[in-house]
């Protein structure tokens, strides 16, 4: 059995993996959704955008789910805390999720033009919600949020919906959306009609730019606007989870693990180089755009989660309630065991995911549509 | 702190409605989806291009279904942050575990390959295609294993401890849980009956065509894997149904007792009631229809184990609740001081008692300071609905074994080729539609309504699980997913209808004048 601290690190890498993987697999088909009356300017055009992304898109969602389920077994508290606490933001959220798998469905499902162009807009709008929701709730990571824990370790918020919509906060909704706009029309620009790949290429160009500014912008607004937390007196790593064990003193700076450990420049650096990636590679509408857009996504979140180590949700209202990489995890038995069977099922996911992508490659062309539905 | 009684009240209502309504579509998935792995294996084995157009015309229905099914087992999984933030926090540690997994093993599989069942026809190979549609079908059998695991956990809680340090159970044997005896009984009695309602599907929507002359031969073959696949899980429903029964005696006694509203315990071997009215003010059964020896046979399999009544369980709920608060006292104490070994001691002994203390948090807001009224009052809550429990298994069990008369009757009409010749069978066939939906709803109601006032069976009261949002925050949320879940049904039902009256024919899958019928099958 390996110790608790290594197995609370290895977590904590596995729960920004599966969020990673959760954005780039299923950011691209958001991106795709949210971008489907910009890039697809009638029926015909949208149905060869859906279709790119209708055979995979549903597995690509379990991402999200995983990352959900993974919270709840290995961090129970991030879990219970997070999504009681944005009762509102994650409502909005799940309904989003509720709408796309009956979108994608029930949009053919009858031949008129209002039903399609309905699903259309419904489409869309989960996507821009996830998209921005998931970005503000990120943001406000940083900010701290305002729980605290009681003696039975029963939490209470004090603060409501419109309270996580701090600039900061919007400020990262909108890097997040910039980014999986840029991400899905890498997708678009790979797997749609050369009309419509074209457009894809325009778009990517401009959202990767408007991304690399706002990151940019975010991260120094962290640097010099955002006090930071941190695990004041001895830090125990492999002590029982309860937060109210520890102290927590706030107004240091966030940068502050990156100068413990300077390899973690490498995350903030690659998103960057990953978006010039995406400028010089976007025009040949291949692979190569969407692997540097991959990795452009990839790093951004890994340089937030970087960041804010060992912190995983500071709490504003009473810090030393704040939840950490050693205080708010399942027990050793549990990260242990979820540990083997992740570690088994894991790379048996991503064998036949991309089994299920060879099977499905190849461009979706108008022509194609135009034969298969005849019009719807 | 006490908890606000409005909260826990929509809290309930909103998880009952959404689960309830979850629970419309789950079934049907994972009936239909094995119906459509038998239709194709038949195609592949045989080469007949109906039985590929048999699958299709399935899988449009299916996947209506299978998309409101993923939409709302959404709600399921955010739903436990959401609203139930304290249980989540209290039994994480053992409860997330096997939801993670179903994930990992099964929910992944499922959603992946579905895209290439519906859209992979012309892009791999027969035999990978039937591997696909084969893996799909296991696949949501293993999400149900996991579920249910999940589910078994909250009905017999085994393989865990209550940690004073870190205020929640965690698990001390995995293996214990996974191999909970409970979670076995209660995975094959509910996938049964999920292949029931996907057969039952099958079957009313077959004879409907042959009631209007349609589609003849494409509703014979599929009214006769129906009626094959039916019968064998109808017969299991109920035989496993069986088992679960025994294995809630054994372990939710409460349960049990008032399922069959046996207020006093009898001289073994008890009667069993067949119909009555249970009056929970008297605690009494008027009009009561015994029938003897059974009731004591069902709960025990044995003749000469008695089976507790209602009263002699709320002492026995009154005595731990005493035990409970010692243990709560010492839990105290330990958070102080974790080497205490007294409290260490106290605590060890009366840690299984730990749950019933906390039922008093409903009345004051520390457990030590109850007065024996409150003692009472807590004892008298461990009583579920008895009337609903009593009523709702009796109407269960009388659907079991009609659905086993109705298959038997159809397999054998499909045997002997007669599955046309009588217009009152294939009415009857239509009719029992709604039926395996009523039965397999009241199933729910009868297994989770029935354990309460437990969310976590002993461990964790209902009341206490709930988060710390306020009932207007729940009202919004729930009236939002009726309006919202209302809209979907609508939705729902009228592509159902649409594509069901279009048929096989009016879709263009398969001729309306049938070339094999002609042909001599």
């Amino acid at each position: 059995m390996l110790d608790y601290t290594t197995l609370r690190v290895i977590w904590w890498a596995l729960l920004g993996t599966l969020l990673i993987g959760f954005a780039i697999m299923d950011g691209f088909d958001f991106g795709v959704a949210g971008l489907l009356k910009v890039l697809g300017r009638d029926n015909e055009e949208r149905l060869v955008l859906l279709e790119g992304i209708e055979p995979t898109w549903e597995g690509n969602q379990v991402w999200f789910i995983l990352a959900g389920g993974a919270t709840f077994a290995a961090w129970p508290m991030l879990y219970a805390v997070s999504f009681s606490g944005m009762y509102f933001a994650i409502a909005l959220v799940l309904l989003a999720f509720i709408l796309r798998p009956v979108g994608f469905n029930f949009r053919g499902k009858i031949h008129d033009p209002r039903w399609a162009s309905l699903w259309d807009w419904v489409l869309t709008g989960s996507g821009l919600v996830v998209m921005l929701v998931s970005g503000v709730a990120f943001g406000n990571l940083f900010l701290g949020v305002p729980f605290q824990f009681d003696d039975d370790l029963r939490m209470s918020w004090h603060g409501g919906f419109f309270e996580l919509l701090h600039p900061f906060a919007l400020l990262t909704g909108l890097v997040s959306l910039s980014m999986l706009l840029a991400h899905g029309a890498c997708w678009a620009a790979l797997k749609a009609d050369h009309t419509i790949a074209v457009r894809a290429v325009k778009v990517a160009r401009w959202m990767t730019l408007i991304y690399a500014a706002l990151y940019v912008l975010a991260g120094v607004w962290v640097a010099y606007g955002i006090p930071g937390y941190a695990v004041a007196g001895p830090v125990v790593m492999d002590g029982v989870s309860n937060p109210l064990y520890k102290q927590v003193a706030q107004g240091g700076s966030w940068f502050a693990s990156y100068m413990q450990y300077p390899w973690f420049w490498a995350a903030p650096l690659l998103a960057l180089v990953s978006a010039v990636g995406v400028q010089l590679l976007i025009s040949r509408r291949s692979v190569s755009a969407f692997i540097a857009s991959s990795l452009m996504v990839g790093s951004t979140i890994a340089s937030a989660g970087f960041a804010l180590f060992p912190f995983l949700l500071p709490s504003s209202l009473d810090p030393r309630s704040s939840l950490t990489v050693w205080d708010a995890s399942s027990s050793r038995g549990t990260l242990q065991t979820m540990l083997v069977v992740t570690a088994v099922l894991l790379p048996i996911i991503i064998l036949y995911t991309s089994w299920v992508y060879r099977v499905m490659r190849g461009r979706v062309t108008l022509e194609q549509i135009r034969k298969a539905h005849g019009g719807y | 702190m006490i908890i606000d009684a409005d909260v826990v009240t929509l809290s309930r209502l909103q998880f009952a409605l959404t689960a309830l309504y979850h629970f419309l579509f789950v079934p049907l998935t994972l009936g239909l989806v094995w119906i459509l792995a038998i239709m194709e294996s038949v195609y592949v084995m045989t080469g007949r291009e109906v039985w590929k157009r048999m699958v299709q015309f399935w899988g449009v229905l299916f996947g209506i279904n299978f998309a409101m099914g993923v939409a709302t087992g959404v709600t399921m999984e955010f739903q436990f942050g959401m609203n139930w933030a304290y249980y989540s926090h209290y039994v994480g540690d053992i409860f997330g575990a096997p939801l993670a997994i179903e994930g990992l093993m099964a929910f992944f599989l499922e959603a992946t390959l579905v895209g290439v069942f519906f859209m992979g026809w012309d892009r791999i190979s027969r035999i990978k295609h039937l591997l696909v549609t084969w893996f799909l079908a296991l696949a949501t059998s293993l999400s149900a294993l996991w579920i249910l695991i999940a589910n078994a956990w909250m009905q017999h809680p085994v393989g865990a401890a209550f940690n004073p340090q870190t205020m929640r159970m965690e698990v001390t044997s995995f293996s214990e849980v996974l191999f909970n005896p409970v979670a076995q009984d209660k995975f094959v009695h509910t996938v049964s009956a999920g292949y029931v309602m996907g057969s039952m599907f099958v079957l009313s929507i077959s004879a409907w065509y042959l009631l209007r002359g349609r589609n003849i031969d494409f509703a014979k073959r599929s009214m006769t894997v129906a009626a094959s696949f039916g019968l064998a899980a109808a017969l299991s429903v109920v035989v496993l149904g069986d088992a679960s029964g025994y294995a809630v005696s054994l372990n939710q006694k409460m349960k049990m007792a008032s399922i069959e509203a046996m207020w006093h315990t009898e001289p073994a071997p008890a009667s069993f009631t067949l119909v009555g009215i249970p009056d929970i003010k008297d605690r009494t059964t008027l009009g009561a229809v015994r029938i003897p020896w059974v009731m004591g046979l069902i709960g025990t399999h044995s003749l000469d184990e008695k089976i507790p009544g209602i009263d002699e369980l709320v002492g026995v709920a009154k005595g731990r609740i005493v035990q409970g608060i010692a243990a709560y006292d010492a839990m105290l104490a330990l958070r102080q001081d974790k080497n205490n070994a007294q409290a260490k001691a106290t605590l060890a002994a009366h840690d299984a008692d730990l749950g019933y203390a906390l039922l008093l948090k409903r009345y004051v807001d520390d457990p030590r300071q109850a007065t024996p009224a409150d003692i009472q009052k807590a004892a008298d809550s461990t009583i579920p609905n008895v009337p609903v429990l009593f009523w709702a298994f009796r109407i269960m069990v009388g659907c079991g074994f009609y659905f086993i008369a109705l298959f038997a009757l159809s397999f054998w009409k499909a045997s002997t080729r007669q599955l046309d010749s009588q217009r009152w069978y294939l009415r009857l066939a239509l009719w029992s539609l709604p039926l395996p939906w009523l039965a397999i709803e009241l199933g729910w109601i009868v297994a989770e309504y029935g354990r309460q006032p437990w969310a976590i069976e002993g461990v964790l009261p209902t009341a206490l699980g709930v988060s710390s949002v306020s009932a207007g925050q729940v009202l919004t949320s729930l009236g939002g997913f009726m309006l919202f879940y209302t809209a979907l049904a609508i939705v729902d039902v009228t592509l159902m209808l649409k594509f069901t009256r279009k048929g096989p024919d009016g879709l263009g899958i398969w001729p309306s004048i049938d070339p094999s019928t002609t042909a001599g099958h």
